[in-house]
Protein backbone atom coordinates (compact mmCIF):
# COMPACT_ATOMS: atom_id res chain seq x y z
CA UNK A 1 0.00 0.00 0.00
CA UNK A 2 2.39 2.34 1.10
CA UNK A 3 4.73 0.98 -1.45
CA UNK A 4 1.85 1.58 -4.45
CA UNK A 5 1.34 5.37 -3.51
CA UNK A 6 5.27 5.83 -3.30
CA UNK A 7 5.85 4.27 -6.48
CA UNK A 8 2.68 6.65 -7.87
CA UNK A 9 4.34 9.76 -6.75
CA UNK A 10 8.02 8.54 -7.72
CA UNK A 11 6.77 7.44 -11.13
CA UNK A 12 4.81 10.42 -12.18
CA UNK A 13 6.82 12.66 -14.84
CA UNK A 14 6.13 16.74 -14.26
CA UNK A 15 5.42 18.19 -17.47
CA UNK A 16 8.50 21.00 -18.31
CA UNK A 17 10.99 18.87 -16.90
CA UNK A 18 13.99 18.73 -19.55
CA UNK A 19 13.24 14.98 -20.58
CA UNK A 20 9.88 15.54 -21.13
CA UNK A 21 10.56 18.82 -23.39
CA UNK A 22 13.24 16.55 -25.22
CA UNK A 23 10.37 14.10 -25.50
CA UNK A 24 7.76 16.98 -27.02
CA UNK A 25 10.32 17.83 -29.13
CA UNK A 26 11.07 14.96 -30.80
CA UNK A 27 7.23 14.53 -31.06
CA UNK A 28 6.91 17.91 -32.59
CA UNK A 29 9.95 16.84 -34.91
CA UNK A 30 8.07 13.14 -35.92
CA UNK A 31 4.83 15.11 -36.73
CA UNK A 32 6.18 17.70 -38.82
CA UNK A 33 7.96 14.67 -40.75
CA UNK A 34 4.43 13.33 -41.15
CA UNK A 35 2.68 16.39 -42.24
CA UNK A 36 5.24 16.55 -45.22
CA UNK A 37 4.74 12.69 -46.00
CA UNK A 38 0.71 13.01 -46.45
CA UNK A 39 0.82 17.00 -47.93
CA UNK A 40 4.56 17.85 -48.74
CA UNK A 41 4.02 17.62 -52.50
CA UNK A 42 1.34 20.55 -52.49
CA UNK A 43 4.10 22.26 -50.66
CA UNK A 44 6.75 22.21 -52.70
CA UNK A 45 8.04 25.21 -53.95
CA UNK A 46 9.39 24.13 -57.26
CA UNK A 47 8.55 20.36 -59.07
CA UNK A 48 10.80 17.99 -57.52
CA UNK A 49 12.30 16.74 -60.55
CA UNK A 50 12.34 19.39 -62.66
CA UNK A 51 15.92 20.04 -64.04
CA UNK A 52 17.55 23.13 -65.04
CA UNK A 53 20.82 22.53 -66.65
CA UNK A 54 22.24 26.41 -66.64
CA UNK A 55 22.08 26.10 -62.66
CA UNK A 56 23.43 23.31 -61.12
CA UNK A 57 25.42 22.74 -57.57
CA UNK A 58 23.54 26.04 -56.80
CA UNK A 59 24.31 27.40 -53.38
CA UNK A 60 21.66 28.65 -51.55
CA UNK A 61 20.01 31.57 -52.96
CA UNK A 62 16.29 33.17 -52.49
CA UNK A 63 14.42 30.58 -55.16
CA UNK A 64 16.24 27.96 -54.05
CA UNK A 65 16.92 27.78 -49.93
CA UNK A 66 18.84 25.03 -49.89
CA UNK A 67 20.35 25.25 -53.57
CA UNK A 68 19.88 23.08 -55.90
CA UNK A 69 21.57 19.33 -57.30
CA UNK A 70 23.91 17.66 -59.95
CA UNK A 71 20.80 18.70 -62.50
CA UNK A 72 19.66 21.85 -61.03
CA UNK A 73 16.69 20.31 -59.57
CA UNK A 74 15.74 21.97 -56.46
CA UNK A 75 17.07 20.33 -52.89
CA UNK A 76 14.60 21.74 -51.08
CA UNK A 77 11.25 20.32 -53.04
CA UNK A 78 13.26 17.13 -53.15
CA UNK A 79 13.45 16.62 -49.45
CA UNK A 80 10.18 17.68 -48.85
CA UNK A 81 8.53 15.46 -51.78
CA UNK A 82 11.16 12.64 -50.61
CA UNK A 83 9.73 12.23 -47.41
CA UNK A 84 6.50 10.27 -48.06
CA UNK A 85 9.14 7.74 -50.01
CA UNK A 86 11.21 7.65 -47.08
CA UNK A 87 9.04 7.09 -44.61
CA UNK A 88 6.40 5.51 -46.26
CA UNK A 89 8.12 2.02 -46.82
CA UNK A 90 9.32 1.94 -42.94
CA UNK A 91 5.87 2.51 -42.27
CA UNK A 92 4.96 -0.80 -43.67
CA UNK A 93 7.85 -2.93 -42.49
CA UNK A 94 6.52 -1.21 -39.11
CA UNK A 95 2.74 -1.93 -39.61
CA UNK A 96 3.47 -5.24 -40.95
CA UNK A 97 6.12 -6.92 -38.55
CA UNK A 98 3.94 -4.82 -35.19
CA UNK A 99 0.86 -6.34 -36.37
CA UNK A 100 1.66 -9.55 -37.16
CA UNK A 101 4.35 -9.80 -34.11
CA UNK A 102 2.01 -8.62 -31.66
CA UNK A 103 -0.92 -11.46 -32.85
CA UNK A 104 1.95 -14.05 -32.56
CA UNK A 105 3.09 -13.08 -29.30
CA UNK A 106 -0.65 -12.89 -27.78
CA UNK A 107 -1.04 -16.78 -29.43
CA UNK A 108 2.30 -17.89 -28.15
CA UNK A 109 1.45 -16.42 -24.73
CA UNK A 110 -2.20 -17.57 -24.69
CA UNK A 111 -2.01 -20.77 -25.56
CA UNK A 112 1.53 -21.78 -24.47
CA UNK A 113 2.59 -25.26 -24.16
CA UNK A 114 4.13 -26.58 -27.50
CA UNK A 115 2.76 -23.39 -29.68
CA UNK A 116 4.67 -21.14 -27.77
CA UNK A 117 7.72 -22.97 -28.16
CA UNK A 118 7.38 -23.15 -31.76
CA UNK A 119 6.62 -19.15 -32.28
CA UNK A 120 9.64 -18.71 -29.95
CA UNK A 121 11.77 -21.54 -31.58
CA UNK A 122 11.16 -20.04 -35.20
CA UNK A 123 11.98 -16.70 -34.44
CA UNK A 124 14.65 -17.61 -32.31
CA UNK A 125 16.08 -19.07 -36.32
CA UNK A 126 14.94 -15.48 -38.07
CA UNK A 127 16.38 -13.60 -35.19
CA UNK A 128 19.91 -15.22 -36.50
CA UNK A 129 19.66 -13.84 -40.07
CA UNK A 130 20.74 -9.97 -39.97
CA UNK A 131 17.86 -8.32 -41.36
CA UNK A 132 19.48 -5.95 -43.39
CA UNK A 133 21.42 -8.31 -45.42
CA UNK A 134 18.74 -10.49 -46.08
CA UNK A 135 16.57 -7.52 -47.55
CA UNK A 136 19.93 -7.09 -49.92
CA UNK A 137 19.92 -10.48 -50.56
CA UNK A 138 16.27 -10.56 -52.03
CA UNK A 139 16.75 -7.74 -53.71
CA UNK A 140 19.38 -9.11 -55.47
CA UNK A 141 17.59 -11.83 -56.63
CA UNK A 142 13.66 -10.00 -57.18
CA UNK A 143 15.48 -7.01 -59.15
CA UNK A 144 15.90 -3.37 -57.38
CA UNK A 145 12.43 -2.00 -55.98
CA UNK A 146 11.06 -1.71 -52.31
CA UNK A 147 8.77 -4.46 -52.73
CA UNK A 148 11.41 -7.70 -51.61
CA UNK A 149 13.30 -5.81 -49.31
CA UNK A 150 10.17 -4.29 -47.60
CA UNK A 151 8.94 -7.83 -47.21
CA UNK A 152 12.33 -9.01 -45.95
CA UNK A 153 12.65 -6.52 -43.25
CA UNK A 154 9.00 -6.87 -41.91
CA UNK A 155 10.14 -10.56 -41.92
CA UNK A 156 13.27 -9.49 -40.28
CA UNK A 157 11.67 -7.09 -37.94
CA UNK A 158 9.17 -9.63 -36.36
CA UNK A 159 11.36 -11.62 -33.67
CA UNK A 160 11.89 -7.65 -32.27
CA UNK A 161 8.37 -7.09 -31.64
CA UNK A 162 7.17 -10.63 -30.66
CA UNK A 163 9.75 -11.39 -28.02
CA UNK A 164 9.07 -8.21 -26.29
CA UNK A 165 5.28 -8.23 -26.32
CA UNK A 166 5.02 -11.77 -25.95
CA UNK A 167 7.06 -11.74 -22.66
CA UNK A 168 4.69 -8.85 -21.34
CA UNK A 169 1.76 -10.75 -22.72
CA UNK A 170 2.59 -13.56 -20.70
CA UNK A 171 2.79 -11.48 -17.23
CA UNK A 172 -0.75 -10.04 -18.59
CA UNK A 173 -2.26 -13.77 -19.33
CA UNK A 174 -1.11 -14.65 -15.84
CA UNK A 175 -2.67 -11.93 -13.82
CA UNK A 176 -5.94 -12.54 -11.93
CA UNK A 177 -8.04 -10.29 -13.75
CA UNK A 178 -7.68 -12.74 -16.72
CA UNK A 179 -8.99 -15.56 -14.69
CA UNK A 180 -11.91 -13.90 -13.39
CA UNK A 181 -12.91 -13.00 -16.72
CA UNK A 182 -12.54 -16.93 -17.89
CA UNK A 183 -14.53 -18.30 -14.81
CA UNK A 184 -17.19 -15.63 -15.85
CA UNK A 185 -16.96 -17.44 -19.47
CA UNK A 186 -16.02 -14.50 -21.12
CA UNK A 187 -15.34 -15.32 -24.70
CA UNK A 188 -11.59 -15.65 -25.51
CA UNK A 189 -11.66 -13.28 -28.66
CA UNK A 190 -13.30 -10.72 -25.78
CA UNK A 191 -10.62 -11.10 -23.49
CA UNK A 192 -7.93 -10.53 -26.24
CA UNK A 193 -9.44 -7.19 -27.67
CA UNK A 194 -11.32 -5.58 -24.86
CA UNK A 195 -8.37 -6.08 -22.44
CA UNK A 196 -5.19 -8.15 -23.19
CA UNK A 197 -4.63 -5.77 -26.43
CA UNK A 198 -5.44 -2.48 -24.59
CA UNK A 199 -3.41 -3.21 -21.67
CA UNK A 200 -0.43 -4.36 -24.31
CA UNK A 201 -1.01 -1.36 -26.69
CA UNK A 202 1.38 1.54 -24.69
CA UNK A 203 4.36 -0.83 -25.20
CA UNK A 204 3.22 -1.81 -28.76
CA UNK A 205 3.06 1.10 -29.28
CA UNK A 206 6.72 2.02 -28.18
CA UNK A 207 8.61 -1.15 -29.72
CA UNK A 208 6.83 0.47 -32.96
CA UNK A 209 8.32 4.06 -32.32
CA UNK A 210 11.87 3.01 -31.95
CA UNK A 211 11.71 0.15 -34.67
CA UNK A 212 10.48 2.91 -36.73
CA UNK A 213 13.74 4.51 -36.76
CA UNK A 214 15.84 1.69 -37.53
CA UNK A 215 13.28 0.65 -40.18
CA UNK A 216 14.05 3.96 -41.87
CA UNK A 217 17.69 3.28 -41.71
CA UNK A 218 17.29 0.15 -43.36
CA UNK A 219 15.26 1.02 -46.17
CA UNK A 220 17.56 4.35 -46.75
CA UNK A 221 20.38 2.37 -46.60
CA UNK A 222 19.03 -0.67 -49.17
CA UNK A 223 17.94 2.67 -51.58
CA UNK A 224 21.77 3.82 -50.79
CA UNK A 225 22.82 0.53 -52.55
CA UNK A 226 20.61 1.38 -55.29
CA UNK A 227 18.48 -1.95 -55.08
CA UNK A 228 15.28 0.22 -53.37
CA UNK A 229 13.72 3.35 -55.08
CA UNK A 230 15.29 4.07 -57.79
CA UNK A 231 16.25 7.58 -59.89
CA UNK A 232 14.24 10.20 -60.69
CA UNK A 233 12.37 8.95 -56.80
CA UNK A 234 13.81 11.95 -54.55
CA UNK A 235 14.22 9.56 -51.71
CA UNK A 236 16.16 10.41 -48.99
CA UNK A 237 18.99 7.48 -48.99
CA UNK A 238 19.19 7.49 -52.86
CA UNK A 239 20.18 11.29 -52.29
CA UNK A 240 22.79 10.63 -50.09
CA UNK A 241 24.10 8.37 -53.37
CA UNK A 242 23.34 10.28 -55.82
CA UNK A 243 25.20 13.30 -53.83
CA UNK A 244 28.34 11.09 -53.35
CA UNK A 245 30.33 11.83 -56.61
CA UNK A 246 29.35 15.62 -56.24
CA UNK A 247 31.19 15.92 -52.86
CA UNK A 248 34.27 15.68 -54.62
CA UNK A 249 33.40 18.11 -56.58
CA UNK A 250 32.87 20.40 -53.55
CA UNK A 251 28.74 20.56 -53.98
CA UNK A 252 28.01 18.25 -50.63
CA UNK A 253 24.95 19.73 -50.33
CA UNK A 254 22.49 16.95 -51.66
CA UNK A 255 24.14 14.09 -49.98
CA UNK A 256 24.53 16.52 -46.20
CA UNK A 257 20.79 17.62 -46.51
CA UNK A 258 19.44 14.39 -47.27
CA UNK A 259 21.59 12.60 -44.54
CA UNK A 260 20.59 15.03 -42.17
CA UNK A 261 16.91 14.25 -42.70
CA UNK A 262 17.45 10.58 -42.10
CA UNK A 263 19.50 11.79 -38.81
CA UNK A 264 17.01 14.04 -37.50
CA UNK A 265 13.75 11.57 -38.34
CA UNK A 266 16.20 8.60 -36.93
CA UNK A 267 17.32 10.08 -33.90
CA UNK A 268 13.21 12.33 -33.19
CA UNK A 269 11.51 8.65 -33.70
CA UNK A 270 14.46 6.63 -30.72
CA UNK A 271 14.08 9.92 -28.35
CA UNK A 272 9.76 9.89 -29.25
CA UNK A 273 10.27 6.29 -28.51
CA UNK A 274 12.20 6.12 -25.16
CA UNK A 275 10.13 9.60 -24.01
CA UNK A 276 6.40 7.50 -24.62
CA UNK A 277 8.38 4.35 -22.75
CA UNK A 278 8.96 6.92 -19.82
CA UNK A 279 5.77 7.83 -19.99
CA UNK A 280 3.72 5.46 -20.68
CA UNK A 281 5.72 2.33 -18.91
CA UNK A 282 6.96 4.06 -16.21
CA UNK A 283 10.22 3.28 -17.02
CA UNK A 284 12.79 5.15 -14.61
CA UNK A 285 15.28 4.92 -17.22
CA UNK B 1 -23.68 -29.90 -3.56
CA UNK B 2 -20.14 -29.64 -4.38
CA UNK B 3 -18.21 -32.80 -4.28
CA UNK B 4 -14.62 -32.96 -4.34
CA UNK B 5 -13.82 -36.72 -4.65
CA UNK B 6 -9.81 -38.00 -4.77
CA UNK B 7 -8.70 -34.78 -6.83
CA UNK B 8 -4.73 -34.83 -7.43
CA UNK B 9 -2.15 -32.87 -9.38
CA UNK B 10 1.12 -33.80 -10.45
CA UNK B 11 3.93 -30.37 -11.73
CA UNK B 12 5.88 -33.01 -13.39
CA UNK B 13 7.11 -36.03 -10.50
CA UNK B 14 6.04 -33.16 -7.76
CA UNK B 15 2.34 -33.97 -6.39
CA UNK B 16 0.87 -30.56 -5.56
CA UNK B 17 -2.31 -32.14 -4.16
CA UNK B 18 -2.93 -35.80 -3.07
CA UNK B 19 -5.81 -37.26 -2.68
CA UNK B 20 -8.16 -34.50 -1.39
CA UNK B 21 -11.64 -35.62 -0.61
CA UNK B 22 -14.72 -33.50 0.82
CA UNK B 23 -17.49 -31.89 -0.01
CA UNK B 24 -19.49 -28.32 0.68
CA UNK B 25 -22.90 -28.35 1.13
CA UNK B 26 -25.79 -25.87 -0.08
CA UNK B 27 -25.42 -22.67 2.01
CA UNK B 28 -22.52 -23.76 3.36
CA UNK B 29 -19.27 -22.90 4.37
CA UNK B 30 -15.98 -24.45 4.62
CA UNK B 31 -12.34 -23.52 5.55
CA UNK B 32 -9.05 -25.34 3.62
CA UNK B 33 -6.30 -24.48 5.86
CA UNK B 34 -2.87 -24.93 5.72
CA UNK B 35 0.69 -22.67 5.53
CA UNK B 36 1.92 -21.64 1.79
CA UNK B 37 2.90 -24.37 -0.40
CA UNK B 38 0.18 -27.04 1.13
CA UNK B 39 -1.56 -27.41 -2.34
CA UNK B 40 -4.58 -24.57 -1.65
CA UNK B 41 -4.68 -22.35 -4.30
CA UNK B 42 -3.68 -25.56 -6.77
CA UNK B 43 -7.12 -27.29 -5.39
CA UNK B 44 -9.08 -23.76 -6.06
CA UNK B 45 -7.94 -23.76 -9.08
CA UNK B 46 -9.23 -27.17 -10.11
CA UNK B 47 -12.03 -26.62 -9.06
CA UNK B 48 -12.95 -23.71 -10.61
CA UNK B 49 -11.94 -25.07 -13.96
CA UNK B 50 -8.72 -23.08 -14.25
CA UNK B 51 -6.63 -25.80 -13.97
CA UNK B 52 -7.25 -29.27 -15.19
CA UNK B 53 -6.74 -32.40 -12.55
CA UNK B 54 -4.52 -34.73 -12.68
CA UNK B 55 -6.93 -37.01 -11.26
CA UNK B 56 -10.17 -37.18 -9.66
CA UNK B 57 -13.85 -35.91 -9.68
CA UNK B 58 -15.59 -32.55 -9.20
CA UNK B 59 -19.36 -32.74 -8.92
CA UNK B 60 -21.08 -30.05 -8.64
CA UNK B 61 -25.08 -30.88 -8.17
CA UNK B 62 -24.06 -34.44 -9.20
CA UNK B 63 -22.79 -33.30 -12.83
CA UNK B 64 -19.12 -34.20 -13.39
CA UNK B 65 -17.27 -30.91 -14.26
CA UNK B 66 -13.71 -32.15 -13.55
CA UNK B 67 -11.38 -34.42 -15.31
CA UNK B 68 -14.31 -36.76 -15.62
CA UNK B 69 -16.19 -34.23 -17.51
CA UNK B 70 -16.90 -36.01 -21.50
CA UNK B 71 -14.89 -32.66 -23.11
CA UNK B 72 -12.19 -32.78 -20.82
CA UNK B 73 -11.89 -36.45 -21.19
CA UNK B 74 -11.20 -36.14 -25.06
CA UNK B 75 -9.49 -32.91 -24.83
CA UNK B 76 -11.87 -30.77 -26.26
CA UNK B 77 -12.49 -26.64 -25.23
CA UNK B 78 -15.45 -26.10 -23.83
CA UNK B 79 -18.14 -24.11 -25.62
CA UNK B 80 -19.03 -20.49 -24.45
CA UNK B 81 -22.50 -21.31 -23.49
CA UNK B 82 -21.28 -24.29 -21.02
CA UNK B 83 -18.58 -21.85 -19.91
CA UNK B 84 -20.96 -19.39 -18.88
CA UNK B 85 -23.44 -21.69 -16.84
CA UNK B 86 -19.85 -23.10 -15.08
CA UNK B 87 -19.63 -19.46 -14.13
CA UNK B 88 -22.91 -19.70 -12.73
CA UNK B 89 -21.81 -22.50 -10.36
CA UNK B 90 -18.87 -21.53 -9.43
CA UNK B 91 -16.75 -18.11 -8.80
CA UNK B 92 -13.63 -17.06 -7.38
CA UNK B 93 -11.96 -13.97 -5.51
CA UNK B 94 -8.35 -14.02 -5.88
CA UNK B 95 -5.51 -12.92 -3.42
CA UNK B 96 -3.92 -9.75 -5.28
CA UNK B 97 -6.32 -7.18 -4.40
CA UNK B 98 -3.69 -5.01 -7.10
CA UNK B 99 -4.15 -7.00 -10.30
CA UNK B 100 -7.53 -9.12 -9.68
CA UNK B 101 -9.33 -5.84 -12.03
CA UNK B 102 -8.34 -4.37 -15.29
CA UNK B 103 -6.14 -1.49 -14.47
CA UNK B 104 -7.99 0.48 -17.30
CA UNK B 105 -11.54 -0.57 -16.83
CA UNK B 106 -13.79 1.50 -14.14
CA UNK B 107 -15.24 -0.89 -11.34
CA UNK B 108 -18.75 -0.10 -12.72
CA UNK B 109 -17.98 -1.38 -16.52
CA UNK B 110 -16.43 -4.52 -15.09
CA UNK B 111 -18.96 -5.31 -12.80
CA UNK B 112 -21.16 -4.62 -15.84
CA UNK B 113 -19.48 -6.64 -18.32
CA UNK B 114 -19.92 -9.55 -15.75
CA UNK B 115 -23.86 -9.15 -15.59
CA UNK B 116 -24.00 -8.44 -19.05
CA UNK B 117 -22.25 -12.14 -19.38
CA UNK B 118 -24.97 -13.65 -17.76
CA UNK B 119 -27.97 -11.89 -18.65
CA UNK B 120 -29.34 -10.03 -21.64
CA UNK B 121 -30.92 -6.55 -19.97
CA UNK B 122 -31.63 -3.36 -21.43
CA UNK B 123 -29.60 -0.51 -20.02
CA UNK B 124 -31.39 0.40 -17.60
CA UNK B 125 -32.11 -2.67 -15.81
CA UNK B 126 -28.44 -3.48 -16.35
CA UNK B 127 -27.03 -0.25 -14.61
CA UNK B 128 -29.89 -1.03 -11.91
CA UNK B 129 -28.28 -4.71 -11.43
CA UNK B 130 -25.00 -3.02 -11.49
CA UNK B 131 -25.84 -0.34 -8.43
CA UNK B 132 -27.57 -3.15 -6.73
CA UNK B 133 -24.04 -5.60 -6.73
CA UNK B 134 -21.97 -2.57 -5.73
CA UNK B 135 -24.63 -1.38 -3.07
CA UNK B 136 -23.89 -4.88 -1.77
CA UNK B 137 -20.87 -4.76 -1.19
CA UNK B 138 -20.53 -1.24 0.02
CA UNK B 139 -19.53 0.78 -2.89
CA UNK B 140 -21.27 4.00 -3.94
CA UNK B 141 -21.31 5.64 -7.57
CA UNK B 142 -17.94 7.93 -6.75
CA UNK B 143 -16.01 4.09 -6.44
CA UNK B 144 -17.99 2.95 -9.10
CA UNK B 145 -16.77 5.08 -11.52
CA UNK B 146 -13.47 5.33 -10.30
CA UNK B 147 -10.24 3.10 -11.97
CA UNK B 148 -8.74 0.35 -9.65
CA UNK B 149 -6.02 2.24 -9.08
CA UNK B 150 -8.03 4.93 -7.47
CA UNK B 151 -9.54 2.49 -4.80
CA UNK B 152 -7.76 1.08 -1.80
CA UNK B 153 -7.27 -2.86 -1.37
CA UNK B 154 -10.24 -3.29 0.36
CA UNK B 155 -12.30 -1.74 -2.25
CA UNK B 156 -11.09 -3.46 -4.93
CA UNK B 157 -11.89 -6.81 -3.21
CA UNK B 158 -15.44 -5.56 -2.61
CA UNK B 159 -15.56 -4.95 -6.37
CA UNK B 160 -14.02 -8.59 -7.08
CA UNK B 161 -16.67 -9.46 -4.84
CA UNK B 162 -19.61 -7.92 -6.22
CA UNK B 163 -18.00 -8.88 -10.07
CA UNK B 164 -18.27 -12.36 -8.83
CA UNK B 165 -21.36 -12.08 -7.33
CA UNK B 166 -23.22 -10.77 -10.88
CA UNK B 167 -22.98 -14.42 -12.25
CA UNK B 168 -24.66 -15.26 -8.82
CA UNK B 169 -22.71 -18.54 -8.64
CA UNK B 170 -23.64 -21.43 -5.82
CA UNK B 171 -20.10 -21.28 -4.73
CA UNK B 172 -17.83 -18.60 -4.18
CA UNK B 173 -14.40 -19.47 -3.77
CA UNK B 174 -12.16 -16.79 -2.29
CA UNK B 175 -8.20 -17.85 -1.96
CA UNK B 176 -6.83 -16.04 0.51
CA UNK B 177 -9.16 -13.04 -0.81
CA UNK B 178 -8.57 -11.26 2.69
CA UNK B 179 -5.19 -11.92 3.13
CA UNK B 180 -3.75 -9.04 2.23
CA UNK B 181 -5.88 -6.15 3.85
CA UNK B 182 -5.24 -4.56 6.83
CA UNK B 183 -6.48 -6.24 9.87
CA UNK B 184 -9.49 -4.08 10.32
CA UNK B 185 -10.37 -4.49 6.74
CA UNK B 186 -10.82 -8.18 6.96
CA UNK B 187 -13.26 -8.31 9.46
CA UNK B 188 -15.12 -5.64 7.30
CA UNK B 189 -14.96 -8.14 5.11
CA UNK B 190 -15.26 -10.98 6.68
CA UNK B 191 -18.77 -9.76 7.82
CA UNK B 192 -19.81 -8.93 4.78
CA UNK B 193 -19.26 -12.36 3.10
CA UNK B 194 -21.29 -13.71 6.13
CA UNK B 195 -23.91 -11.12 5.05
CA UNK B 196 -23.71 -12.25 1.53
CA UNK B 197 -23.63 -15.97 2.87
CA UNK B 198 -27.03 -15.55 4.36
CA UNK B 199 -28.67 -13.06 1.86
CA UNK B 200 -28.18 -14.62 -1.14
CA UNK B 201 -27.23 -18.48 -0.29
CA UNK B 202 -24.10 -18.67 -1.91
CA UNK B 203 -21.67 -21.49 -0.61
CA UNK B 204 -18.51 -20.20 0.68
CA UNK B 205 -14.75 -21.89 0.10
CA UNK B 206 -12.84 -19.91 2.04
CA UNK B 207 -9.45 -20.25 1.91
CA UNK B 208 -6.41 -19.12 4.06
CA UNK B 209 -3.47 -19.69 6.82
CA UNK B 210 -5.15 -17.68 9.19
CA UNK B 211 -6.29 -19.56 11.65
CA UNK B 212 -7.93 -17.00 13.18
CA UNK B 213 -10.73 -16.27 10.28
CA UNK B 214 -11.75 -19.26 9.73
CA UNK B 215 -13.77 -19.18 13.20
CA UNK B 216 -15.79 -16.43 12.12
CA UNK B 217 -16.62 -17.08 8.79
CA UNK B 218 -16.78 -20.95 8.02
CA UNK B 219 -18.84 -24.12 9.88
CA UNK B 220 -16.25 -26.65 8.84
CA UNK B 221 -12.79 -26.54 8.18
CA UNK B 222 -10.25 -28.77 6.89
CA UNK B 223 -6.33 -28.87 7.00
CA UNK B 224 -3.88 -29.45 4.51
CA UNK B 225 -0.22 -30.08 4.92
CA UNK B 226 1.60 -30.96 1.60
CA UNK B 227 -1.05 -31.26 -0.56
CA UNK B 228 -3.21 -33.79 1.44
CA UNK B 229 -6.02 -33.32 3.68
CA UNK B 230 -4.84 -33.87 7.37
CA UNK B 231 -7.77 -33.05 9.82
CA UNK B 232 -11.13 -32.47 9.30
CA UNK B 233 -14.00 -31.32 10.76
CA UNK B 234 -16.26 -28.75 12.62
CA UNK B 235 -14.31 -25.41 13.04
CA UNK B 236 -14.94 -25.89 16.88
CA UNK B 237 -13.87 -28.96 17.07
CA UNK B 238 -11.30 -29.07 15.22
CA UNK B 239 -9.73 -25.79 16.61
CA UNK B 240 -11.12 -26.79 20.26
CA UNK B 241 -9.58 -30.27 20.17
CA UNK B 242 -6.95 -30.53 17.19
CA UNK B 243 -5.97 -34.31 16.29
CA UNK B 244 -2.89 -33.83 14.37
CA UNK B 245 0.48 -32.81 15.51
CA UNK B 246 0.58 -30.24 12.15
CA UNK B 247 -2.90 -28.66 13.16
CA UNK B 248 -1.58 -27.93 16.71
CA UNK B 249 1.40 -26.59 15.08
CA UNK B 250 -0.43 -24.16 13.26
CA UNK B 251 -2.75 -23.43 15.87
CA UNK B 252 0.00 -22.78 18.00
CA UNK B 253 1.45 -20.58 15.96
CA UNK B 254 -1.04 -17.89 15.93
CA UNK B 255 -0.63 -15.78 18.99
CA UNK B 256 -4.45 -15.60 20.37
CA UNK B 257 -6.80 -18.14 18.94
CA UNK B 258 -9.87 -16.78 17.96
CA UNK B 259 -9.20 -13.22 18.00
CA UNK B 260 -11.13 -10.90 16.35
CA UNK B 261 -9.30 -7.68 15.40
CA UNK B 262 -12.12 -5.44 17.50
CA UNK B 263 -10.93 -7.62 20.74
CA UNK B 264 -7.39 -4.98 19.71
CA UNK B 265 -10.28 -2.21 21.51
CA UNK B 266 -10.87 -4.36 24.17
CA UNK B 267 -8.48 -3.06 26.99
CA UNK B 268 -8.35 -6.30 28.93
CA UNK B 269 -7.33 -7.69 25.75
CA UNK B 270 -4.98 -5.01 25.54
CA UNK B 271 -3.73 -5.64 28.76
CA UNK B 272 -2.83 -9.01 28.13
CA UNK B 273 -0.80 -8.42 25.10
CA UNK B 274 3.55 -8.29 25.64
N1 LIG C 1 2.25 -24.17 -12.24
C1 LIG C 1 3.00 -24.83 -11.33
N2 LIG C 1 4.10 -25.51 -11.72
C2 LIG C 1 4.86 -26.17 -10.82
N3 LIG C 1 4.62 -26.21 -9.50
C3 LIG C 1 3.55 -25.52 -9.05
C4 LIG C 1 2.69 -24.80 -9.92
N4 LIG C 1 1.71 -24.22 -9.19
C5 LIG C 1 1.95 -24.58 -7.90
N5 LIG C 1 3.06 -25.35 -7.81
C6 LIG C 1 3.60 -25.94 -6.58
O1 LIG C 1 2.57 -26.63 -5.92
C7 LIG C 1 2.65 -26.46 -4.53
C8 LIG C 1 1.34 -25.95 -3.99
O2 LIG C 1 1.15 -24.63 -4.43
P1 LIG C 1 -0.15 -23.80 -4.09
O3 LIG C 1 -1.34 -24.60 -4.47
O4 LIG C 1 -0.01 -22.46 -4.67
O5 LIG C 1 -0.07 -23.70 -2.49
P2 LIG C 1 -0.79 -22.71 -1.50
O6 LIG C 1 -1.87 -22.00 -2.23
O7 LIG C 1 -1.30 -23.59 -0.41
O8 LIG C 1 0.27 -21.78 -1.00
C9 LIG C 1 3.81 -25.51 -4.27
O9 LIG C 1 4.92 -26.27 -3.88
C10 LIG C 1 4.04 -24.86 -5.61
O10 LIG C 1 5.40 -24.56 -5.76
MG1 LIG D 1 -2.10 -19.88 -2.46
Amino acid sequence: MTSALFARTASKPRAGRPRDRVTLAAGCVVGLFVFLAVCGPLLVPHAPNAVDPLNVHAGPSATHLLGTDDSGRDLLSRLIAGTRASLAAPAVVIAVSTTLGTLLALVAAWFGGWLDRFVSGALDVVFGFPGLIMAVLVAAVFGAGLTAPVVALSIAYLPLITRVVRSAAIKERNLPYVSALQLLGAPTARIWLRHLLPNLGPLVLVQATIGFGYALLDVAAISFLGLGSQPPDPEWGLMVANGAPSILAGAPQQSLYAGLAILLVVVAFNLLGTGLSRRLLGEQA
Amino acid sequence: MLEVRNLRKEFGDFVAVDDVTFSLPQRGSLAIVGESGSGKTTTARMIAGLETASGGHILVEGEERGPGHKRQRQRQRLRSGERRARGRQIQMVFQDPYSSLDRRQRVGAAVAEAVALHQRLPADRLRARVAELLDMVGLDDRQAAALPKALSGGQRQRAAIARALAAEPQILILDEAVAALDVSIQAQILRLLADIRARTGTALLFITHDLGAVRHISDDMLVMQAGKIVEHGPVATVLADPQHPYTRRLIASVPKPGWIPRRRMDPAAAARLP
